[in-house]
């Protein structure tokens, strides 16, 4: 039985597309004079791992801080153009930032757990939020522990410092502490650059389990990371957006020149 | 052709690869001719030779999987370099195949010779089919040594060609074994030689197709593809 090219060459229809949770239009970022992102263009979509991938420097961790206006911190740098999440522009004046950043949590490079204990490193932020009795603290907290694959390992410690644990756990830690104020969102920036392989085994098998429930957006240095966990790949390349699309497609046929010397190790 | 990668070692590794992919195809090339010229001539021990000289390629076969194994685990190859890779593994097996082919075409001379059944007749039954498989063969390997989509894709549908032409030998024969009761071992003998013709030119498609995945990156198999385009070319 044969069948034609046709059905192989044939687009996928707009209908079948998942939805969008955040959409980047004409975005632009400076930091003063210097222009880190170029006219991005983007679609975030739920429930799905959106890698992006570049050379140092290419703005895409600048990109992801401003997702959940992380930029606001730091004087001089200023974002022009639409994030549109949950139908708002989040870089309009107005926004409640606050509020942004528990929808749109964050996990960095270095593992941040604050000079807390275990359990105060999850409870902080939730009481910032929303006003639960001991008891519910305490499901909280199992809770997060559990989504971060981590209750096992900390319950019978979660009043020792956040910083007593092994580097893995610390940033397991993190990503606990991010879910627990219940976000739509996680933006992983180099989330396991600074661990050993089995942490970071532990740490991908985290993510394929998270996305179920949350749309997570992940910046690399390692490409076969971007490979193995993510749905959609984003190659930038000196703040610009040089090819977007669905990560098989970009790993085995990408349709730019240059996005293929990048992925294949042709650096020139 | 894409640009260097940063690492030297990496395009070297590619480079031998490649090489003794072409070294293994110029080898079984050789060996189908040497295979048809004794089933022309009847010379016995040139079949021996060829069916000797199988175990070069078959060594060859077991080199390059190897190579490239090593290759993967080193350099986790994406995209064009990916399809490449897995397109060799391919091509070395068809190949090998090939040489076992031309093995059976050596091994059919060498039974007829011992019967002592003159070939030339029946070497003019198969000869048509036998330049067309050839140049086949030698028209793929060359689209792959250049990556030359092109060529490969007007390969691709010239083997129906070989495939009907068998069809018709069969036929043939059958009909010399009705007729002649005596002719059916000889006869059988023929029809194994065209088969393995048959089977070459098969192979010869098949290098074809992993080719257009490589430079195309479409998997073409088992698709009416060849058709498709060669329908397109007309209509313009």
């Amino acid at each position: 039985m044969t069948n034609t090219m046709n059905s192989q060459l044939s687009a996928v229809p707009e209908s079948s597309t998942p939805r969008v949770t955040i959409e980047i239009a004409n975005l632009n970022f400076f930091y003063g004079a210097f222009q880190g992102l170029k006219n991005i263009n983007l679609k975030i979509h739920d429930k799905k791992v959106t890698a992006f991938i570049g050379p140092s420097g290419c703005g895409k961790s600048t990109l992801l801080r401003t997702l959940n206006r992380m930029y606001d911190l730091y004087p001089g740098q200023r974002a022009e153009g639409e994030i549109v999440y949950n139908g708002r522009n989040i870089l309009a004046p107005g926004l409640d930032v606050n509020m942004l950043r528990a929808r749109v949590g964050m996990v960095f490079q270095k593992p941040t757990p604050f000079p807390m204990t275990v359990y105060e490193n999850i409870a902080f932020g939730v009481r910032l939020y929303e006003n639960l009795s001991r008891g519910e603290m305490d499901e909280r907290v199992e809770w997060a522990l559990n989504k971060a694959a981590l209750w096992g390992e900390v319950k019978d410690k979660l009043h020792k410092s956040g910083l007593s644990l092994s580097g893995g756990q610390q940033q397991r830690l993190c990503i606990a502490r991010g879910v627990a104020v219940k976000p739509e969102v996680l933006l992983l920036d180099e989330p396991t650059s600074a661990l050993d392989p089995i942490s970071t085994a532990k740490i991908e098998e985290l993510i394929s389990e998270l996305k179920g429930e949350y749309t997570i957006a992940i910046v690399t240095h390692n490409m076969q990371q971007a490979a193995r966990c993510s749905d959609y790949t984003a190659y930038m390349y000196l703040g610009e957006l040089v090819e977007f699309g669905e990560t098989d497609q970009i790993f085995m046929n990408p349709g730019r020149r240059e996005t293929q010397d990048y992925i294949t190790g042709r650096f020139g | 052709m894409p640009a260097e990668h940063s690492s030297k070692q990496y395009d070297l590794d590619l480079e031998q690869i490649r090489s003794k992919v072409l070294l293994m195809g110029g080898l079984v090339e050789n060996q189908f001719h040497d295979a048809l010229e004794c089933f022309r001539t009847g010379d016995a021990d040139r079949a021996e030779q060829v069916i000797q000289a199988d175990g070069q390629v078959n060594r060859l076969e077991v080199t390059l999987d190897d190579a490239c194994s090593h290759l993967i685990v080193r350099r986790q190859p994406a995209a064009n370099d990916l399809r490449t890779v897995m397109a060799t593994i391919k091509v070395i097996t068809d190949l090998e195949r090939v040489g076992d082919e031309a093995t059976k075409i050596a091994r059919a001379a060498r039974s007829m010779k011992d019967r002592g059944v003159a070939a030339i007749n029946h070497y003019e039954t198969v000869r048509v089919i036998a330049a067309s498989a050839a140049a086949l063969l030698h028209d793929a390997l060359d689209a792959f040594a250049r990556l030359d989509a092109q060529q490969a894709t007007a390969l691709i549908a010239q083997d129906k060609a070989v495939d009907h032409e068998f069809r018709s030998i069969m036929r043939n024969l059958i009909t010399f074994m009705m007729e002649d009761p005596r002719t059916i071992s000889t006869a059988l003998d023929t029809l194994w030689v065209a088969k393995a013709v048959e089977r070459i030119g098969d192979h010869a498609k098949n290098i074809a197709e992993y080719v257009i995945y490589v430079v195309e990156g479409k998997d073409i198999r088992h698709t009416d593809y060849a058709e498709a385009v060669s329908n397109n070319k007309a209509k313009d």
